[in-house]
């Protein structure tokens, strides 16, 4: 069909602006914008929970240091310090204070570096296993064997009035630790 | 005469519905003859599924409460006190697992039978987007179940999701709805699991069915015939022309007849076996939890305790989305060419490769054996005969053993963890320098107890592993001394 040879064309014609023609330009027009206002709120409702507004660590007690003897790991847990009223017990996070000696601490998540499982602490042999894929850790926290790519995560802490203080509220993973 | 009245009715309302060009447009639809197979009845017993899926969800979502302090309760409610609860949940459970297997065989049918090819290549795509809405709907059910698995389970998709370079943190937050798993993450999940992605699969499968219907179901695969892209439409116009027939009522026989066995399945499965019931509350605070995903992503479990530690996030983070990709691209990759599998050897391999080993890291994931067995130490006894007339300090090294949780990482003969060598026959393959050394030491993927170990307590427990050995072999000496010093 392209081989063969065409007539001129004619200059496109613009097609007349009639009052139907208008009136569905704009009919659509209004209707691209009103999607782009609806759209504006929901997107924001759901990305709320990624760009932050308020603080997502808080300072948080987990109890009087004396609560915690010398050179042994103890579980400790505290309230999320953002929770709301139906987060029932899913509030409560559990860590591994070590009390290094007076008020030297160290204080773990409870997650596996590796991919978040609980670790338990097993004072006999002094490490730290974890039930998913095997990781453990020595008391101080360093891996010991297993898959973890790095040592067990570690809050910020502080010894204020005779009490522990971590700074917590977020769960810890690769890219944003405790 | 009642007939009569009874189709003067039926006109009547046909005559105000027009169902009848729609219904034989549709589930009338010629097809070859050859395509009424039994190996052609997996995509209708998967809409089944999904009808059923539907249908129980339905009833469930009347007393199901998607609220992070209640959701375990009233799952407890469900299964014990709601007259038929247990019983729906256990539909909803078998016919989830159903579902995924049959959406699986479909899937391999298409594969093997070439009916992905020109020009069906979109079909394939959007069975490919239901495969994974199919697989979310499977996640995100098995996080409603609001347990410690479910808890656990999360924190695992999370920490997979924190290793993404870059987006790994704003990712973990939308998918939690927050910095931390809690009330939100629980109604995210019911939304998905119960406005998403049900959405999305209706719409795909409408879609999926408009292309069965449009370019017509595939024929019978033929040893030696393929496709080419310049001829396919006028050969299958002409085998419809030749050999076509409604679907409804001639085609349809073996449809109905395996629907209704996979229905009966469910229905016997879910009597007999009952529906999977919550482990313990959603508490994290409640540690002592050996958390594992539901069947289907066993498999994946598997490939993160086996990959070399170095490949995990490489792996997670771009291989598997190309496999994904991959997957997508079959039909446009392979568009034209033979059907039937025995003229293609390598598809028909990579099947039997991608099955072996999906079914081999599910099965051991059942087992997990590379997971410590975290109660070995106080639960497992050491086997009599490996305690019998030994001297005190070797039955201090058995006390060792357990007291130090040797046991949740080593077996003796085949009781105990199995992460590390079973210990049992440990005499003949180290010797005592060798013992030591790697007690205190450790190495090859065991941690060193150089620390936790008094000197006494070492030289009881190496004196203890040099008794284990089968009674008939001889146990490992040191070359350079012969004599064993």
């Amino acid at each position: 069909m392209s081989d063969e040879p065409r007539e001129p064309m004619p200059p496109p014609a613009l097609p007349p602006v009639t009052r139907r023609s208008f009136l569905f330009k704009l009919g659509l027009g209004l209707n691209a914008l009103a999607a782009a206002l609806v759209a504006v709120p929901l997107i924001g409702y759901v990305i709320s929970a990624v760009v932050q507004t308020r603080a997502d660590q808080a300072w948080i007690p987990l109890g009087s240091i004396g609560d915690f003897p010398e050179r042994q790991t103890r579980l400790a847990t505290y309230r999320n310090p953002f929770r709301v009223a139906w987060d029932g017990t899913t509030a409560d996070i559990p860590c591994w204070v070590r009390r290094v000696g007076g008020e030297r601490f160290q204080v773990f998540a409870i997650n596996c570096a590796h991919l978040g499982c609980p670790v338990r602490w097993f004072p006999q042999s002094g490490l730290f296993m974890c039930p998913c894929h095997g990781g453990v850790y020595y008391e101080d926290g360093r891996v010991a064997s297993g898959p973890p790519p790095r040592g067990l995560f570690e809050y910020e802490y502080k010894v204020s009035q005779g009490s522990l203080w971590v700074r917590g509220g977020r769960v810890p993973t690769l890219s944003q630790t405790v | 005469m009642g007939s009569s009245r009874l189709r003067a009715a039926g006109d009547w309302l046909e005559q105000r519905l027009g169902l009848r060009p729609l219904f034989e447009g549709s589930a009338g639809h010629l097809v070859p003859s050859n395509a009424s197979s039994w190996w052609y009845v997996f995509g209708s017993a998967t809409l089944v599924c999904l009808v059923m899926q539907i249908a129980t969800g339905i009833c469930l979502a009347l007393v199901y409460v998607p609220s992070a302090d209640q959701a375990w309760e009233s799952l407890q409610h469900l299964d014990f006190e709601q007259p038929f609860g247990w019983y729906l949940r256990g539909l909803h459970y078998w016919g989830s697992n159903f579902m995924v297997a049959l959406m699986t065989l479909h899937m391999i049918q298409v594969f093997l039978f070439g009916a992905y090819k020109y020009p069906r290549e979109l079909t394939w795509l959007c069975g490919c987007l239901l495969f994974l809405c199919t697989l979310g709907l499977a996640f995100t059910g098995q996080v409603l179940r609001f347990d410690q698995n479910a808890y656990w389970g999360l924190g695992i998709g999370v920490s997979i999701m924190g290793r993404i370079p870059l987006l790994g943190e704003s990712l973990t937050s939308l998918v939690l709805g927050g910095p931390i798993l809690a009330a939100e993450t629980l109604t995210r999940f019911f939304s998905l699991h119960v406005f998403v992605l049900p959405g999305l699969v209706i719409t795909l499968v409408v879609l999926h069915l408009r292309m069965v219907l449009h370019n017509g179901i595939n024929e019978f695969p033929t040893r030696g015939r393929g496709v080419d892209p310049e001829t396919y439409d006028a050969e299958y116009a002409e085998l419809i022309e030749r050999t076509g027939e409604p679907f409804f009522p001639n085609a349809i026989h073996k449809d109905l007849l395996f629907s209704a066995v996979v229905i009966g399945s469910i229905l016997a499965c879910a009597a007999i076996f009952g529906p999977k019931l919550p482990n313990g509350p959603p508490d994290p605070t409640l540690i002592d939890t050996v958390p594992r995903p539901d069947f289907y992503f066993l498999a994946l479990f598997s490939v993160f305790a086996l990959l070399p530690p170095y490949m995990e996030t490489f792996l997670i983070v771009y291989v598997m989305p190309v496999v994904v990709l991959a997957l997508f691209a079959i039909p446009f990759v392979s568009r034209s060419g033979a059907k039937h599998p025995a003229d293609r050897p390598v598809a028909v391999a990579g099947v039997v490769l991608v099955m072996t080993t999906v079914m081999t890291l599910a099965v051991l994931g059942l087992s997990s054996d590379w997971s410590p067995h975290m109660d070995a130490w106080k639960s497992v006894a050491v086997p009599v005969e490996m305690v019998e007339g030994r001297s005190p300090l070797e039955l201090r090294g058995a006390a060792v053993l357990q007291a130090k949780q040797c046991r949740n990482c080593h077996a003796l003969d085949g009781s105990g963890g199995k992460r590390g060598p079973d210990l049992g026959d440990v005499a003949t393959r180290l010797t005592e320098d060798q013992l030591i050394r790697q007690v205190l030491q450790g190495g090859g993927n065991m941690p060193a107890y150089g620390k936790n170990l008094s000197p006494p307590e070492v030289a009881a427990l190496v004196a203890f592993l040099r008794t284990l050995s089968p009674a008939d072999a001889a146990i490992a000496q040191n070359s350079a001394d012969p004599l064993g010093g």
